[in-house]
């Protein structure tokens, strides 16, 4: 191919638009795999101390609103399947579709850090947050107890960044496909969005049994 | 260079198994199983991280390139987990003069 002219959906370093949306999404699968090794390090951290001190965190786990916790992972199970119609919308040049799915995805989310919000002050509240004025009544183990609430906030907090982060992209990707710049034969931004998205719910796939189930059965 | 999307009911139907798998995590925690009750747990949330990956990240579809870039942060994944832990696990078995 001599001499393309330049669009969006192909780049001049590039010899046809199949190449280049397959090098964008491979890109974006290669920051999600640093981002895998990223939150690999806080689960491995998580399971080296929960070994150890296994009651004190399952005294903590249970001061977590199970039913809240449930709730707000259906939500984002919800999101994630209205990315989904978001990104095949995109696929079959349904504008006025992928304009929708991405508002509801962006509202879904928001929701999701609204609970989110909620619980944290919960926990603020009940003295649970890791500190000076740090109490948890049933446990004689304080110390091994802020660990758990020490790694809650953390991987909550990092999800939750994460997140906000998307919800930033969601909203970029929403006011491109309200001027009408994706097409069925361009619209990698949406699929590369889509996957963080799905990479972010995934996080929570996990976060959500080990943080709040792990001892409901000693309830 | 238009790829394979799904039908609509496939991903309803992935939706529902991912809501069905949560409301099932959350009901076998409260059934003692011992130390299975995490194993039950990881299996469930494998499971459903299978699920998003196959079909809404459309990884079935991917370039053998893209499986490859992913398998292989999964092992990195492995090592990180497994021989930390083979580690943290192993450590009380044998007395250490001096620990």
């Amino acid at each position: 191919m001599d001499s393309h002219t330049e669009t969006a959906a192909l780049r001049e370093q590039f010899e046809t638009p199949g190449q280049q949306k397959e090098i964008s999404t491979l890109g974006m699968w290669i920051f999600l795999v640093t981002e895998i090794m990223f939150f690999g390090g806080l689960f491995l951290a998580y399971a080296i101390y929960r070994r150890e001190f296994a009651g004190a965190f399952a005294v903590a786990s249970n001061t977590l609103d199970v039913v809240v916790g449930a709730v707000n992972t259906a939500v984002l199970l919800c999101s994630s399947f209205t990315m989904v119609l978001a990104v095949r919308a995109a696929q079959i040049g349904s504008r006025k579709a992928l304009i929708w799915f991405l508002i509801l995805t962006i509202l879904l989310g928001g929701v999701f850090l609204g609970v989110k919000a909620y619980e944290w002050n919960l926990k603020f509240e009940e003295h649970h947050v890791p500190g000076p004025s740090f109490h948890l009544e049933g446990t004689a183990e304080q110390g091994p107890a802020q660990l758990f609430f020490s790694l809650y906030f953390t991987m909550t907090g990092l999800h939750a960044l994460h997140m906000v982060v998307g919800e930033g992209l969601m909203l970029f990707l929403l006011w491109q496909a309200y001027a009408g710049k994706y097409s069925p034969s361009y619209y990698t931004p949406v699929d590369v969005g889509g996957l963080y998205w799905h990479f972010v719910d995934i996080i929570w796939i996990f976060l959500f049994p080990l943080l709040y189930l792990i001892a409901r059965h000693q309830h | 260079m238009q790829e394979h999307a799904d039908s609509i009911k496939t991903y309803t139907l992935v939706f529902l198994s991912l809501l069905l798998l949560t409301a099932a995590t959350t009901m076998v925690s409260t059934i003692d199983l011992g130390p299975f009750n995490v194993v039950v747990a990881l299996l469930i949330a494998v499971v459903k991280m299978m699920l998003v990956a196959l079909f809404f990240m459309h990884l079935r579809y991917s370039t053998i390139l893209t499986k490859v870039v992913v398998g292989g942060g999964m092992l990195w994944l492995g090592i990180l987990l497994v021989l930390s832990l083979t580690d943290f696990v192993t450590r009380g078995w044998l007395p250490v003069p001096g620990k």
